[in-house]
C-alpha cells in the first residue's frame, strides 16, 4: 500500500463528507458528515506522517480527534435545544433567519 | 530568530495567564453563596482582569524581545501584543455593553467567561506559529463563539443562529485542517516559518498544485472567520439570531483575529522579506495576491449591495461589516508593509465606530424593543437623550462611510494610499467607487433619524452618565481621532512588525 493510496482514501472520505453536510436535511446526519470530514483529514495527516518519518502528523490528528469531540458536543447540544422546542432535527424547519428580499 | 523552550516561554504567556485566573476566580467566587447572588461580581471581576490584561501586555512589550515561544507554537512579536491589546480592549466594551442590555438581563456567570474565554483564544490564534495551533486556537475562538450566539435559550433566533454558525463553522474548519494536512505533506512541517523556508528554497515548485490546492482550503477557514465572500453566508443570519452585545464582539474580536492569523500567514510564509528594504515580495509560483484582489473585490461589493435591501438593524451592521472586511482585504491582497500598518490603523478605527454603532443599536433596541431600522425613525425627537444618540449616530454612520473629519476617513486614506503604492489602481477605484455605495444606506439611517417622524412616543430612558458617556467617548474618539491621528500611527508603525526569518 502506498501513500496513493491512503491518500485517495482519505480524499473519498473528505468528500462524501462535504457532500453530505452540504446536502442532507437531517441535521444528525449533517454532523456525522462533518466527522467523517475530520476522519478524512486524520487519515491524510497519518499517512503524510508515516510518509515523511515525521511524528508531527500523528500529534495532529490527536488533537483534531479531541476538537471533533468538543465541537460535536457543542453541535448536539444546540441540536437537542431546538429538537425540544420543534420535535424535529430537519434544516429545513430553521429558516425564520434569511434575507426579505422587497422589490 | 531564538526559539525558546516551554520555561523560557511562560513569562510571554503572563498577559494569557492572568486572563486564564481571573476565568477561575470567577468560577470560584460563584461557588459562594452570599458573592453568587449579585449580577455584578461577574462582569465587574472580568473587567479588571481584562484591564490587567492589557496594562501586562502593554509592559511586556516594552521588556521582552520578540521570540519564538513554546518550541516554535507561538511568535511574540509586536504583532501579536497589538492583538492582545486589541482583544482586551473589544472584550471590555462587549462586557459593558452586555451589562446594559436589556436581552442579556439576568445573564449567568458563564456568560462572562464565554467572552473570557473567547478574548484568551483570540491573541493566541494571532500568534499562532504552528499549523496545528492555528487550527486549535480557531476553534477555541469558534466553539465558544457558537454557544455564545445560542445563549438565549429562550429566543428561537438565537438557537438558530447558533445551529447556522456551528454548521458553517465546523465545516470550514474542517476544509480549513485538509488544506493544512496538504501543506504538512508537501513541505514536510507544521512551522509556519519553516513552511517559509522551504517554498524559497523550493524554486522549481515541488508540488506546486498540491499546495496551491492546500492554500486556498486554507484561505476558506481564514475567510470564513473575517467572513469574506463567498464564506459569508452565516454572518447576516448569525449576527440577527445573537444576543445584540454578542454581535458587536463577534464583529470586532474575532474578525480582528481573523484578519490577524491570514496577514501573518500570507506575510510570512507565502513571502519573502527583505529587513533592508522593507519589502515584501510574494513567492513566484504561489502567489496568491491577485486571489486576495478577487476575493477583496468581491466581499465589498456583495457586503455594500446586499445591505442597501436590509431592513433589519443587525443584518444591515452585519453586512457593513462584510463590506469593512473587503476594504481590509486589499491591504492583504497588497503584500507591503504600508498596507500592513493600513489594516491595523482601519482596525482601531473599525472597532471605535462599529461598537459605537451598535452601542446605539442597544440603545434603540432597549427602549423600543424593535430591531427594524424604523425603530430608528425620529430618534433625534425622542425624549430621553435622543438629540445626543442621533447625534453619535450620525458620527458613527459618517465615520464608517469613510468621510472627513472622522477616522473613518484616515482609516481608509490609508488603505488605499497602501494600494496606490503598489499601483494597485484598479483594486483602489473599485473600494473608493464602493464607499459612495455605502453612502446611500448609511445616509438613510441619518435621514430616519433628523427628518422621520418616531413611530411611537417612547422615550430612549437613559438612566445616569456611564453608558451615554461611554457612546460619547466612542464618538468623540471618532472626530477627534480623525483630525490628530499621529499617535495611532506611531502605534501602528511600531505593531506592524512580524517575525520572520
Amino acid at each position: 500500500m502506498s501513500l496513493a493510496h491512503y491518500l485517495t482514501l482519505a480524499i473519498a472520505l473528505f468528500t462524501i463528507g462535504l457532500i453530505g453536510v452540504v446536502l442532507r436535511r437531517n441535521l444528525l446526519v449533517a454532523f456525522m458528515s462533518i466527522e467523517l470530514m475530520l476522519n478524512g483529514v486524520n487519515l491524510s495527516f497519518i499517512a503524510f506522517s508515516r510518509y515523511l518519518g515525521d511524528m508531527q502528523g500523528q500529534m495532529a490528528a490527536f488533537f483534531i480527534v479531541i476538537l471533533a469531540a468538543a465541537e460535536a458536543a457543542v453541535g448536539l447540544a444546540i441540536i437537542v435545544l431546538l429538537f425540544r422546542r420543534q420535535g424535529s432535527v430537519q434544516s429545513n424547519l430553521f429558516q425564520n433567519l434569511k434575507d426579505r428580499i422587497e422589490v | 530568530m531564538q526559539v525558546l523552550d516551554n520555561a523560557a516561554s511562560f513569562q510571554y504567556f503572563l498577559p494569557e495567564a492572568i486572563l486564564g485566573l481571573t476565568l477561575l476566580l470567577i468560577l470560584i467566587l460563584d461557588l459562594n453563596k452570599e458573592l453568587s447572588k449579585s449580577r455584578l461580581i461577574a462582569p465587574w471581576t472580568a473587567g479588571v482582569g481584562l484591564v490587567l490584561y492589557i496594562v501586562v501586555a502593554l509592559a511586556l512589550r516594552v521588556q521582552l524581545p520578540e521570540a519564538i515561544t513554546f518550541h516554535g507554537m507561538m511568535a511574540n512579536d509586536a504583532f501579536t501584543d497589538f492583538f492582545r491589546v486589541f482583544s482586551g480592549a473589544s472584550a471590555l466594551l462587549a462586557i459593558f455593553l452586555s451589562m446594559h442590555s436589556k436581552e442579556l438581563e439576568g445573564v449567568k456567570i458563564e456568560y462572562w467567561i464565554l467572552i473570557l474565554g473567547i478574548t484568551l483564544g483570540m491573541p493566541v490564534l494571532a500568534g499562532a506559529n504552528n499549523l496545528l495551533m492555528i487550527y486549535l486556537a480557531m476553534e477555541m475562538v469558534s466553539i465558544l463563539s457558537y454557544i455564545i450566539v445560542g445563549y438565549l435559550k429562550k429566543s428561537r433566533k438565537s438557537s438558530e443562529a447558533a445551529l447556522k454558525y456551528v454548521l458553517y463553522g465546523a465545516t470550514a474548519s474542517g476544509i480549513m485542517i485538509y488544506g493544512l494536512s496538504i501543506i504538512f505533506g508537501v513541505s514536510g512541517t507544521l512551522d509556519v516559518l519553516e513552511i517559509q523556508k522551504f517554498l524559497v528554497n523550493n524554486p522549481v515548485g515541488t508540488g506546486r498544485i498540491a499546495l496551491f490546492v492546500g492554500l486556498v482550503m486554507t484561505l476558506a477557514g481564514f475567510g470564513y472567520k473575517i467572513s469574506a465572500v463567498p464564506f459569508h453566508m452565516w454572518a447576516p443570519d448569525v449576527y440577527q439570531g445573537a444576543p445584540t452585545p454578542v454581535t458587536a464582539f463577534l464583529s470586532v474580536g474575532p474578525k480582528a483575529a481573523g484578519f490577524a492569523i491570514l496577514l501573518r500567514f500570507t506575510y510570512t510564509a507565502l513571502a519573502q522579506f527583505n529587513p533592508e528594504t522593507g519589502i515584501f515580495t510574494p513567492l513566484k509560483y504561489l502567489d496568491i495576491t491577485g486571489l486576495m484582489a478577487v476575493l477583496a473585490v468581491l466581499t465589498m461589493t456583495v457586503g455594500n449591495f446586499l445591505a442597501i435591501q436590509q431592513n433589519n438593524t443587525k443584518r444591515f451592521l452585519a453586512y457593513s461589516s462584510i463590506a469593512h472586511a473587503g476594504y481590509m482585504l486589499i491591504a492583504a491582497a497588497t503584500l507591503s508593509s504600508l498596507a500592513l500598518q493600513g489594516v491595523l490603523f482601519y482596525l482601531i478605527a473599525y472597532f471605535i465606530m462599529n461598537m459605537g454603532a451598535f452601542a446605539v443599536a442597544i440603545i434603540v433596541i432597549n427602549a423600543t424593543g424593535s430591531e427594524e431600522l424604523t425603530a430608528f425613525k425620529g430618534l433625534a425627537k425622542r425624549s430621553g437623550g435622543g438629540a445626543l444618540i442621533a447625534l453619535l449616530m450620525m458620527v458613527f454612520m459618517v465615520s464608517l462611510v469613510g468621510l472627513p473629519p472622522t477616522f473613518g476617513f484616515v482609516g481608509k486614506f490609508y488603505l488605499f494610499m497602501s494600494v496606490i503604492q503598489a499601483k494597485l489602481y484598479w483594486l483602489a477605484v473599485i473600494g473608493m467607487l464602493n464607499s459612495v455605495v455605502s453612502l446611500y444606506y448609511y445616509m438613510r439611517v441619518v435621514k430616519h433619524m433628523y427628518f422621520d417622524e418616531p413611530e411611537d412616543d417612547k422615550s430612549l430612558g437613559l438612566k445616569g452618565f456611564v453608558f451615554p458617556g461611554v457612546v460619547a467617548s466612542l464618538g468623540l474618539a471618532t472626530v477627534v481621532l480623525g483630525v490628530y491621528w499621529g499617535p495611532i500611527v506611531t502605534f501602528v508603525q511600531e505593531s506592524a512588525q512580524l517575525i520572520s526569518k
